[in-house]
């Protein structure tokens, strides 16, 4: 762990034409003021990769707003009707993945794997151009691993040396994600010190953390 | 008692006693208000939560814990909350005892379309894929047409969620069981006959002796 950020420095780290995984499901346990940050500096071209695109003024849907992004990969847009409008015009191009097998797709790069085999979407549109792979008399499909320039974490506390607790169903893609970008920022609700979040309750170990947010005034 | 609750109270006599339970979003959430909590059932939201609770009291709302539609919930004793790694690996691992999910349309095959109408909707298919491709029992529910038109067609014309055969589909007029010989007519809406249902479907219909109505309670 270098440091801790503050929102602004965090966002100057990105550049345009950034591949980003950003936590969150319908924007709960997403980076908030990360992403405010960067809607402010007005970064361009971005790819995102995450769930989904939220709705207009939350999460990741504050980005496909600002028109900060290029390229969505996602397992469902249907909730931000400018993501579907952008996609339509031609401004956005959108690869839709099952969420599953989106996770998995992360995990496996996190992980250090080729890809994951699965049965989903074997017999629809999704297996169109993949590579079906039989195995002991079942068929899967062959998906390739995700990774990123930038993992974008929203995390419920964070400790000095960066360690990552979540709360219920704020984990969702966060915990993943965490492995599968170059650069990993965590944005916490809190920072404490080593030894509150005990060993067991670490979600995300804190060598996997590049930088932390600060806290909140 | 209009269409959604009698489609929600159907589908809730499907539910047996200590199930992992997934239900999709609208129409198939209803169905949790007719589960009695003594059959100890859990209840997963794909989002990260096994054991989900009715909406909370009124300012009582967290916002790290919500269902898959973004909506606030509480938890039940027993809960867990886990990442999205986990969630679809209960789903497409076979943990998952059922799953409850809307429909476009099903066909004489048992397949199901349910997330694209090519050029109107594209939202992305979300968990739907996993959940009909790894659900030990899939349960449709909707009603049985749209703007006139029957759902319950001969082959679908709209992308499938998945190749696997859906093992129920309820709707307002009839419990509908796909099988390898086509869709059997299970059971009838109250004080509907089978003319209607026949009239009121494209598929053809597998009619064996004489056909129960539904039980609601």
């Amino acid at each position: 762990m270098k440091g801790a950020l503050k929102p602004e420095a965090a966002a100057e780290m990105i550049p345009d034409g950034a591949s980003l995984l950003i936590g969150g499901f319908m924007a709960v346990g997403s980076p908030e003021r990360l992403i405010d940050a960067m809607v402010e500096r007005g970064t361009k071209d971005l790819t995102v990769i995450a769930n989904d695109t939220a709705m207009p003024g939350k999460g990741t849907g504050k980005l496909i707003s600002a028109g900060m992004v290029s390229r969505v990969i996602a397992s469902h847009i249907g909730l931000n009707p400018e993501t579907q409008a952008k996609m339509i015009a031609g401004e956005i191009s959108c690869e839709l993945v099952p969420q599953g097998t989106l996770v998995e797709r992360i995990r496996a790069g996190g992980m250090g794997l080729g890809g994951v085999l699965t049965p989903t979407g074997i017999g629809t549109e999704v297996e169109d151009g993949k590579q079906v792979i039989e195995v002991e008399g079942n068929r899967y499909l062959l998906e390739t691993p995700i990774k990123a320039d930038f993992a974008l974490i929203g995390a419920w506390q964070a400790d000095y040396v960066g360690n990552l607790a979540y709360l219920l169903t704020a984990h969702n893609f966060n915990p993943v994600m965490a492995l599968a970008g170059k650069v990993v920022i965590a944005e916490p609700e809190s920072i404490v010190p080593v030894g509150v979040i005990a060993p067991d309750a670490v979600k995300t170990p804190g060598v996997l953390v590049d930088h932390l947010l600060i806290r909140p005034n | 008692m209009d269409a959604k609750e009698l489609i929600a109270r159907r589908v809730a006599r499907e539910i047996k006693s200590g199930m992992l339970v997934n239900l999709g979003i609208g129409l198939p959430s209803l169905v949790a208000n007719f589960v009695p909590q003594s059959l100890g059932v859990f209840f997963q939201a794909e989002n990260g939560v096994i054991g989900l609770g009715a909406r909370p009291p009124e300012g009582m709302q967290d916002p790290h814990l919500t269902d898959a539609g973004g909506g606030f919930v509480s938890a039940v004793p027993g809960a867990a909350s886990i990442d999205s790694a986990m969630s679809f690996g209960l789903i497409r691992g076979g943990h998952l005892d059922m799953t409850v999910l809307g429909g476009l349309q099903v066909d004489e095959k048992g397949h199901l379309a349910n997330w694209k109408v090519p050029g109107k909707m594209v939202p992305g298919m979300g968990g739907a894929m996993d959940l009909v491709t790894g659900a030990a029992r899939v349960v449709v529910a909707m009603q049985h047409s749209a703007k006139g038109a029957s759902k319950i067609v001969k082959r679908c014309t709209l992308p499938l969620t998945a190749q696997r055969r859906v093992d129920l589909i309820v709707t307002d007029l009839a419990v509908i069981e796909p099988g390898p010989e086509g869709l059997i007519l299970r059971e009838r809406a109250p004080g509907i006959g089978l003319d209607h249902i026949r009239a009121a479907t494209d598929a053809n219909l597998i009619v064996m002796g004489d056909i129960p109505e539904m039980a609601l309670d």
